[in-house]
């Protein structure tokens, strides 16, 4: 490794923050655009995420995987007495993360191309959506982290209570349960950052840099530790819908528009589990392993449980928010499992999840956008009439099953084989999920696509135009990175073992600490 | 001339590769023309074909090279910390025989369902499928590590799982279809904790350094209860087999996957996918034989119950294809038995010869199912060799070839099989295989009797089949006739495909001795078949034994039989009882406790505000109120606080001063 390389992929760049502006500007121009215009509103709309989706689709490409480590950064003092730094960055961890909020922020447009309500006002806050997750992901400095974390909050509401649909729960209350979630969620976690920014900060120097902070963990007492983990395991597990605080997840997505469902399902959870790893684990490794056991039971138990009432569900979209719970637990146990197998295993579900579960709802929202139901007794024999959504709808569920030549297979086997030494009895009985998961799922798809032609949906109109992109996007993506795992796992286990996770994986291995029980 | 060789076979990758790229090619390109959809697919395998050819005559070339040193290749797939994969290509004579296999009776099926699936409005579809099917099942058979085998285990699965449910207008179809894929799940679950207990374990999953680094140590890995972990993993890696070929009790999915197109029947239930399961066993049959002798014994026992079982069942059904698929179930179970007696070669010939006449006689019975107008009953039929000769005549010798009659395939491998579980000191289970054969030859001959002799029926107007159909009859059964044959050379099937033997725990390939056939024993079972034949010959032709006198006789049997033993209204209780139960218990539980909890925090906060509220009520009189008996309060506190009050003085709290 030459000097000049490390030196070149060291360099500053101004990709990330271009990326980042991209739907904030398209934001702006469709606040100036009448709002009859409803084509060139969705047509800037789909520009501005196309140009984060190309310039993360760059850097995904043209990271440097052997030099590993923060990558086209960007840093510039903010606020210098309280020692904020604007500071920008992808390494391995967060890159496959920000290319998962682009694909699914680009085909979010299309999955909505068909709105016709308030056309105006539902596009500028998806793309504030996109733009506050994405901001999460390329934050290298805490504080900018909880701003965009904060800042996805808003839009969320919003488009539930206006766009969304009533069906089991009115949408009202969905929107409300969501955000107030979220928000239980950030107070807690803004009083573990207070406290993990006093704490670093204590002898002079403040400052919120992820990097400075994992720096000084000798800084971190463990009671400390325990404490702040306890409080970020409580935030950012809400966050990822761990059981048991994951009943705001179905009901939620129930709720949303599929725009939003896709999002949230596909990548805002996983800002809970990102920032597990990159905050928990890294910063407060003593409290991450303390709370560890816990964290693999409440897993383990949420595979279990949320597969089995996906088996009782009636409402397409609630299968799939239990389905996502179930899948979140996974992992959850490989972020507890704590050795760099299990967590390249999680970050690598967390991505094929993210595919799959848009893929998944987008395919319902067009479901339910054509048939107006979403009740599957009502529907059935779909593939006579829409045998291009009857491909993605399968795709998805195999995905989802966790069919080898997906990206999810690998992930879920990279998982398992991370959590079996570490967690013999809870990762055995998370395998045992993969069963229950093919039941729910393929009685899904039986009674969905299959069966005798119903002449009551002879109407429906296939998938055409703008409408196949999302198909064609995440089915491209979860083959091709399924089938040339490579691809996003070298990336990924860069970005574990150059960040510093390995080393503090490896001191973890050898330290005796006590765990929970 | 082994160089030479050496690169034909390290090219072995292109014979999955080509029905691949077809199925690409149909799905992308060519989905819209019929013609070229089959065309392309039936050229891929046909290439195929003929590179497996290529292929097999240079491993009967090349000798004792080729068996001491299979030709791998391996390529980098996963790559991170702490696991390593890679997809290669095995050559050596048991996967070379499974490509021949594979691609005969993959292009035979290919070219028959051109006459078999005319009209139908999925042909594309189908012709994709078929094709996704052998680039899967033959990557299953070249693969050099467990994983790999499991990816393409997973893949052959979904190709059933989509042929199956092929015509998804029918429901029957769709649950079919549905029931395969969970029940195979099931056997997979322990199929994939065994690859991860072994990679936990040796850190590798490739055949050969398995094979090689279980040889090195094996002291020192006993769990509690004396069990070893080799034993366990054992244990665990056969359920996936168990799922996949059909061992009891997970056979029920294959039974129902007859609701599939009859070709597809005849190559993936039947010759192909099924077996790939006893293929695994052989493939990791240095493993089994590390392990206690329990694992292999549980192989056995299993393989002769489901033999035994499965043709019980077969004698009681009349559907023509659900007694070739009970007749599959059995024979697949005469595979694992044998396995479990420690005759690998026998097995895996067996495994040949019955690919042949399996997949022969399921096409026979699509011709005559394509003939009747989708009729299935045998009862329905009758007559019907003198109007389909070359059906009705290839299907007889299947019948032979099945029953055991010399010189027909199944007579070699049969006997094999029964000599060597005699041999390996397993009376009870060669009383059981020979049980079997008897009741094989009987069902099938019954099956043959009623539906191609008898009276014919007059509301049916059969024909033979297209040529289309008939030439990979001809083709199968010419197989099915010759198959055996490769027992008698020197250089015989046993020298290639060889028993492994375990000397102080190094697992080792044994050294090659001819043995002659054991005509005493051989005589035996082809008694057993004429037995079979003679009955069936009296019941149903002759009519000198009736058979509703007999069925009236034990009619509790007849009824157990031809319920299938109850196992899938059992296993029905238990889905919507048990498993649908359990989620509608939790979902109450979601709803009305771990939601009732959230809902409950949300009126608790919601109610104390409303209390709160009422403080702040905007009168000047109320606060002035408040304000002073707060007064008063602090007043008090303050004054009395000396004594018992102290703790409640703020300032004395706080350290200040007094």
């Amino acid at each position: 490794m030459s000097v000049t390389a490390v030196q070149a992929a060291q360099a500053m760049s101004p990709l990330l923050p271009i990326a980042l502006l991209a739907p904030v500007v398209a934001a702006l121009i469709i606040v100036f655009l009448p709002k009859e215009e409803s084509k060139t509103i969705k047509i800037v709309a789909a520009l501005g995420t196309f140009v984060s989706l190309a310039i993360s689709l760059y850097v995904f490409f043209a990271y440097n995987r052997t030099v590993g480590g923060p990558q086209f950064n960007l840093t510039l003092p903010w606020i210098k007495d309280i020692g904020v730094t604007l500071a920008f960055g992808v390494d391995g961890i967060s890159l496959p993360l920000l290319l998962l909020t682009n694909l699914i922020g680009f085909s979010a447009v299309y999955s909505s191309w068909n709105i016709d309500k308030r056309v105006k006002e539902f596009f500028v806050l998806l793309l504030i959506l996109i733009t506050g997750v994405m901001g999460t992901f390329i934050a290298r400095d805490l504080f900018i982290f909880f701003l965009f974390y904060e800042i996805v909050v808003i839009p969320i509401y919003i488009m539930v209570i206006i766009w969304g649909s009533t069906k089991r729960v009115a949408k009202e209350y969905a929107g409300m349960k969501l955000t107030i979630y979220l928000l239980m969620g950030s107070a807690f976690l803004l009083v573990a950052l207070v406290m993990l920014y006093l704490k670093a900060g204590g002898q002079g120097n403040p400052t919120f840099m992820f990097d400075e902070l994992a720096r000084r963990q000798n800084l971190y007492d463990p009671n400390f530790q325990k404490l702040a983990f306890g409080l970020m395991l409580f935030g950012f597990g809400s966050l990822i819908s761990m059981f048991p605080f994951h009943s705001w997840s179905p009901d939620g997505y129930a709720g949303a528009p599929t725009a939003v469902s896709m999002i949230h399902a596909g990548v805002l959870k996983k800002i809970g589990g990102y920032g597990l790893i990159r905050l928990g684990v890294m910063v407060l490794p003593i409290g991450a392993k303390f709370w560890a056991p816990l964290i693999a039971v409440l897993a383990v138990s949420g595979v279990l449980y949320a597969a089995f009432i996906a088996l009782a569900q009636k409402d397409l979209k609630y299968v799939i928010g239990y389905s996502s719970v179930s899948h979140m637990g996974y992992v959850m146990i490989a972020i507890a499992a704590l050795n760099p197998t299990s967590l390249d295993g999680a970050i690598a579900m967390m991505f094929a999840h993210g595919v799959m579960s848009a893929l998944f709802f987008s395919m319902i929202g067009f479901i339910y956008e054509k048939s107006h139901t979403r009740n599957i007794a009502d529907l059935g024999g779909l593939a006579h009439q829409m045998p291009r959504l009857a491909v993605g709808f399968l795709l998805a569920g195999m995905a989802s099953l966790g069919l080898p030549g997906t990206v999810n297979f690998v992930s879920e086997f990279t998982i398992f084989m991370g959590t079996i030494k570490v967690f013999p009895v809870p990762a055995i009985l998370g395998i045992a999920g993969v069963i229950f998961t093919a039941v729910y799922t393929l009685r899904v798809i039986a009674n969905v696509l299959f069966g005798p032609r119903r002449p009551e949906w002879d109407h429906l109109k296939d998938l055409r135009g703008p409408e196949l992109v999302p198909l064609v996007i995440f089915v491209f993506v979860i083959f091709a990175t399924g089938i040339i795992p490579n691809l996003v796992f070298g990336l990924i286990n860069s970005g574990v073992t150059s960040s510093g996770l390995a080393k503090v994986l490896e001191t973890l291995g050898q330290a005796k600490i006590g765990g929970l029980f | 001339m082994f160089t030479q060789m050496h690169s034909l076979y390290e090219s072995a990758w292109v014979i999955p590769a080509l029905p691949f790229l077809s199925f690409l090619l149909i799905a992308f390109v060519t989905k819209r023309s019929k013609g070229l959809s089959a065309a392309i697919s039936i050229l891929a395998i046909l290439t195929s074909l003929a590179l497996a050819i290529a292929i097999v005559l240079g491993v009967v070339g090349s000798g004792a090279e080729i068996v001491e040193h299979p030709a791998v290749v391996n390529v980098n797939w996963l790559d991170i910390q702490g696991l390593t994969i890679n997809f290669g290509t095995l050559v050596d004579p048991l996967s070379t025989m499974m490509l021949f296999v594979v691609t005969l009776v993959a292009s035979m099926v290919q070219i028959y369902s051109v006459g078999y699936m005319h009209g139908d409005r999925g042909w594309s579809r189908y012709f994709a499928y078929q094709s996704l099917f052998a680039m899967s099942m033959l990557g299953l058979v070249i693969s050099t590590n467990l994983l790999e085998l499991f990816v393409f285990w997973e893949l052959v699965g979904l190709c059933s799982y989509l042929l199956i449910g092929f015509w998804y207008h029918k429901v029957s179809a769709r649950e079919a279809a549905k029931k395969a894929f969970i029940t195979t799940r099931v056997g997979d679950f322990g199929l994939l904790l065994g690859i991860l207990f072994l990679y936990g374990q040796f850190g590798t999953l490739d055949f050969a350094q398995l094979a090689q680094a279980m040889n090195a140590n094996l002291q020192g890995l006993v769990l509690a209860g004396g069990v070893s972990y080799i034993t366990l993993t054992t244990f665990l890696l056969f359920t996936g087999p168990i799922g996949k070929s059909g061992q009891f009790p997970l056979h029920v999915w294959l039974p129902d996957a007859m609701e599939g197109p009859t070709p597809v029947s005849a190559l993936i239930h039947a010759a192909t996918m099924v077996v790939a399961g006893v293929y695994l066993v052989g493939r990791m049959y240095f493993m089994f034989q590390h392990a206690a002798p329990s694992a292999l014994e549980f192989v056995a026992g299993i393989g002769a119950l489901t033999a035994i079982f499965a043709a019980s069942i077969a004698i009681a059904q009349d559907d023509i294809k659900r007694i070739l698929a009970y007749s599959t179930l059995s024979q697949l179970g005469y595979m694992m038995f044998a396995l479990g007696v420690g005759a690998l070669t026998a097995s895996m010939f067996h495994l040949m010869t019955h690919a042949f006449f399996k997949a022969l006689m399921f096409l026979g019975a699509g011709s005559v199912i394509h003939a009747l107008h989708e009729k299935q009953n045998i009862w329905d039929m009758g007559g019907l060799w003198k109007k389909m000769p070359i059906t009705g005549w290839t299907f007889f010798i299947g019948v032979l070839a099945i029953s055991g009659i010399p010189p027909f395939a199944g007579f070699w491998s049969k006997d094999e099989i029964l000599a060597a579980a005699l041999h390996n000191g397993h009376p009870i289970i060669y009383a059981v295989g020979l049980f079997t054969a008897f009741l094989t030859a009987f069902y099938m001959s019954r099956l043959f009797f009623v539906a191609f002799m008898g009276p014919e029926k007059k509301e049916n107007h059969p024909h033979e089949s297209p040529y289309w159909m008939t030439v990979p009859l001809i083709v199968l059964a010419f197989f099915s006739v010759v198959g055996g044959l490769v027992a008698l050379p020197t250089h015989n099937f046993a020298f290639f495909v060889r028993d492994y033997v375990n000397l102080n725990g190094v697992v080792a390939l044994k050294e090659f001795e001819p043995e002659g056939l054991a005509w005493g024993l051989a005589g035996i079972s082809v008694l057993a078949g004429l037995l079979g034949i003679g009955l069936a010959y009296m019941t149903y032709v002759r009519q000198a034994i009736q058979a509703e006198a007999v069925v009236a006789k034990f009619p509790g049997v007849y009824k157990l039989l031809k319920n299938k033993y109850y196992i899938d209204e059992i296993y029905l209780w238990l889905i919507h009882h048990i498993m649908d139960g359990l989620a509608k218990v939790l979902y109450w539980f979601d709803i009305y406790i771990v939601d009732g909890i959230i809902n409950g925090l949300a009126l608790i906060t919601r109610g104390s505000a409303r209390g709160l509220r009422r403080m702040h009520t905007g009168q000047m009189q109320t606060y002035a109120l408040v304000f002073f008996f707060a007064v008063v309060v602090i007043y008090l506190v303050y004054t009395l606080g000396e004594g018992q009050f102290a703790a409640l003085n703020p300032l004395a709290m706080l350290g200040g001063v007094k």
